[in-house]
């Protein structure tokens, strides 16, 4: 029984998203809460590395971050379109060396990076920690190692790690 | 759909702003899908559909069935966390799988498979942190190809 309530936070996010979409009854409850313990029951047959939260406190500046880098990001990229693929700089990939190695933090970099407009996550080595990323408009190197490392990765490392 | 003509004038002026701005950014993400040479400059535009082109019509949907239904309408979020959430997937997958075209066909204009990192001289992390540094050199992490 231990085994079906190892994901606490998995059943009652997926309870609630059950019951989001169905409208709440005992049950649509009930049915919502079968599957939420069958699917973490699965969960737990899978045995993924459990994604340790250290900071919570630093979630919302995170996403607050992220929130109005794509604002702005959405904005860059749609002009540079609308002016018929005219930049300052041009599209290129870059090296960025991570220190981030928890998988979980790295897999919100990944939805970070690919959700920013402008940024593209090409490829991660992970013996050798190098994140090959594709910028769309890459004026500075620097600019974006600054904003990798110190913006996005500072952060989830002090999140997760 | 005939509510519609009883909304008050701000929730149909805020309805129809965020609902162009999502179909707009939409849609000038699938021109430059559409106009943009190389695949690696493509795979950038339609990620504008993905970010703020859902999120303005998810807001636009969470504002007009809110104000119809006359209470809180959230189960739109669910749209925006799962796109959020999926896009990377794909998108990476492409990716990887471009560039491993690429690099079969030994094109310059990609980066090889041993690409260095900067040198720790020029890394510009005032952050880096001495002691959190991980020595372990093979977790389990499987993201990348080994």
């Amino acid at each position: 029984m231990s085994k079906l309530f190892s994901y606490p936070l998995l059943i009652v996010l997926l309870t609630t998203t059950w019951l989001m979409l169905t409208g709440f009854s005992l049950g649509q409850f009930l049915l919502g809460l079968t599957t939420a313990l069958v699917a973490a029951w699965g969960l737990t047959v899978l045995s993924p590395a459990k994604p340790r939260f250290r900071r919570w406190d630093l979630l919302p500046k995170l996403f607050a971050i992220v929130f109005y880098d794509i604002v702005r990001s959405n904005l860059a990229v749609a002009s540079i379109i609308l002016h018929g693929g005219k930049r300052i700089g041009k599209s290129n990939f870059m090296a960025i060396p991570l220190d981030l190695r928890d998988p979980t933090g790295l897999a919100y970099l990944a939805v970070i990076i690919t959700s920013t407009p402008g940024t593209a996550w090409i490829d991660y080595n992970s013996a050798r920690s190098v994140l090959i990323l594709h910028i769309f408009d890459l004026v500075d190197e620097a600019v974006w190692l600054d904003l990798i490392k110190n913006r996005y990765e500072y952060l989830l490392r002090e999140i997760f790690e | 759909m005939n509510q519609a003509a009883d909304l008050p004038i701000w929730a149909a002026l805020l309805i129809a702003i965020f609902l162009l701005i999502g179909a707009g950014l939409t849609l000038i993400g699938s021109f430059g899908f559409y106009r943009l040479r190389s695949f690696y400059d493509r795979i950038h535009a339609p990620t504008l559909g993905t970010s703020w082109g859902t999120a303005g019509i998810v807001i636009a949907s969470i504002i007009y069935f809110s104000v119809v239904e006359s209470r809180l309408v959230l189960y739109q979020l669910l749209i925006g966390a799962f796109v959020i959430v999926t896009t990377p997937v794909t998108l990476i997958l492409l990716s990887r799988a471009a560039l491993y075209r690429d690099r079969a066909e030994n094109s310059p204009d990609v980066p090889p498979l041993d690409v260095l990192p900067l040198a720790p001289s020029e890394n510009p992390s005032r952050t880096s942190n001495p002691e959190k540094a991980p020595i372990t050199a093979h977790n389990n992490t499987h993201i990348g190809e080994k």
